[in-house]
């Protein structure tokens, strides 16, 4: 019996989501007293080892760059056999892009039960419950996984990433991957922005910005916070901001420790994509607005005067 | 080229969300219906797109679920699609769903399966992987864009930052989102024309469930807004420094 965790990485980098994943499934460990060991499918820069402060004892790796390129296919063959290999009965990864495409094959492979986008730690007080975020946001479930193997994706910033010190055991994993049948011929990468969905903060806007022109003041304070940036639905439907901006519910799903909302009203289909963020700041001239019944903070001002200031004060702050 | 697509009825988007029977059902009372927003507006109309592009194209609907989710059905004809499947079968987990969506794939030999990405309501974004592992097909999820060249499916997917293009051979399973097509609204003559679509009724092929929702919670509420003068974003700086610890 151990913990089994994806080690997801990108440009040769250990993707932050991974770490969320890897301090997780140390922590789901600990409780069933089992050991936790790191699966990592392909190569990266890192030190591999140092995984291990994550309370990780072992990090499997299959050193073939074939995994470097995401085929889901592929991922999910040369999980479930490291799965047999390595006896683990609970598997775990981000929910994140890889998560997505990839821990559904794995629990139809193994028939093992998935629970896609855990918030919490498993209850195993009597049985396999573990919580989920549902109707996007608006509700959680406790969903009992009744198979002899779990599957559990992780929400992304739902769980804090803790590096306790140590270092992991580095085995090599014999795993030869089928053909890959999904050929990359393009990366677009959008340089120099905050990933949206890794972002600990999100400066967000919205029609009250009145036009695409308008996004300089929304750009400033996201740079001087480091925050990725988003916008609501009728601004990517109006193609003043590109549709990988757009948070809510069609759109991306978000949940970073920090959302400031600008010139948004604050839609119920809106906030089911922001909902699940820390806190919330909203900064709209109409105090009517549906978003200050869900922020935390608000201003009811002019986002024209009011965020420039507010990108000066924190400036301020930062030093 | 035959084309399978999932679609799930989900509560309205505007749904107020509460549980019943001591928070173990999701309360039905006064919610409206609809088709999944990413298996309409994105899956669907895209396969609609590549029908309109090539007539030979051939569109079925699949959807695992009672006898109440057949006006969903009805308005995702409308929309169009050749036929419509509806798998006998009330409630079930994601394996149980994708067990029976790949029976009905295997028994129709399809080149193209799409789905949602995930459904609103229960956000798994599972069925498309699960059905892609159980027919030992590719899968490529979170789409943006979808192109067909020859029997070569040219994705366009979502990635941390960005996106790649990603190139594979038919058949494949792909999940839909924003992007992939525009929202299309039904127009007289489609629901006309649904009203007399073959909508078969098939009865379930045995699989476990492997999951099973216990309960539900709602989040707890909010203690309410913090506001600040507009002239005074100093004080706003200090309480998400000291107070919340956000920046």
């Amino acid at each position: 019996m151990s913990v089994l965790i994806l080690i997801d990485h990108a440009d040769g980098h250990v993707k932050k989501a991974s770490l969320e994943a890897l301090t997780y499934g140390a922590a789901v460990a600990k409780q069933l007293g089992v050991p936790a060991a790191g699966l990592l499918l392909g190569t990266v820069t890192e030190d591999v080892a140092a995984l291990g402060q994550y309370g990780i004892s072992t990090v499997y790796q299959v050193a073939n760059e074939t995994f470097n390129t995401l085929d889901a296919q592929v991922y999910a063959k040369a999980i479930t056999a490291a799965v047999g290999t390595t006896g683990a009965t609970v598997v775990i990864f981000s929910h994140n892009q890889t998560g997505k495409a990839v821990a559904p094959r794995v629990s139809a492979a193994l028939k093992a039960g998935l629970v896609a986008g855990a918030v919490a730690l498993p209850d195993t007080a009597s049985g396999f419950v573990v919580k989920k975020a549902v109707f996007s946001g608006k509700a959680f479930a406790n969903v009992s996984v009744t198979s002899a193997i779990k599957v559990i994706s992780v929400n992304p910033n739902s769980f804090k990433v803790e590096a306790v010190g140590g270092t992991a055991e580095v085995k090599a994993l014999d795993v030869t991957p089928v053909a890959a049948r999904v050929k990359v011929t393009a990366v677009n990468k959008v340089s120099g922005e905050v990933p949206l969905t890794e972002a600990d903060i999100v400066v967000s806007a919205g029609r009250g910005l009145k036009g695409p022109e308008n996004w300089g003041i929304v750009e400033d304070l996201a740079h001087v916070l480091h925050a990725a940036l988003a916008c609501s639905r009728p601004v990517a439907d109006s193609h003043w901001r590109p549709h990988h901006e757009h948070v809510g519910q069609t759109g991306f799903q978000v949940a970073p420790n920090l959302y400031i909302a600008i010139g948004i009203s604050g839609a119920i289909q809106h906030l089911a994509g922001v909902n699940r963020s820390k806190v919330m700041v909203v900064i709209n001239k109409d105090p009517e607005a549906p978003f200050f019944k869900a922020a935390d903070y608000g201003i009811v001002g002019d986002a024209f005067e009011v965020v420039p200031k507010l990108t000066a004060a924190i400036k301020q702050l930062k030093g | 080229m035959k084309i399978l697509v999932c679609v799930s009825k989900t509560p309205d988007t505007t749904s107020k969300i509460a549980f019943k029977d001591g928070n173990t059902k999701f309360d039905e009372a006064g919610v409206q219906w609809i088709i999944n927003p990413y298996d309409e507006w994105y899956s669907l109309v895209r396969a609609i797109e590549l029908k309109e592009k090539d007539a030979a194209t051939v569109i079925h609907l699949v959807t695992v679920g009672g006898a109440d989710t057949e006006p969903v059905i009805r308005k995702a004809l409308a929309l169009g699609g050749d036929e419509a499947i509806r798998v006998n079968a009330e409630g079930g987990d994601s394996f149980f769903i994708a067990s029976q969506i790949a029976e009905i794939a295997k028994q129709g030999g399809y080149d193209l399966i799409l789905a949602g990405k995930e459904t609103i309501d229960f956000n798994g974004a599972s069925i498309g992987g699960m059905v892609a592992e159980l027919l030992d097909v590719p899968y490529v999820a979170l789409a943006t864009k979808f192109e067909l060249n020859g029997t070569t499916a040219v994705v366009t997917r979502e990635i941390e930052g960005g996106e790649e293009v990603a190139e594979v051979a038919l058949p494949v399973v792909v999940s839909c989102q924003k992007g992939v097509a525009e929202q299309r609204i039904p127009n007289m003559r489609g629901i006309m024309a649904a009203r007399t679509k073959p909508l078969k009724v098939v009865e379930p092929v045995g699989a476990d469930n492997l999951t099973q929702v216990v309960s539900y919670e709602l989040p707890p509420a909010k203690a309410g807004v913090k506001l600040v003068a507009a002239d005074n974003v100093d004080e706003l700086v200090r309480l998400l420094h000291e107070e919340a610890k956000v920046i």
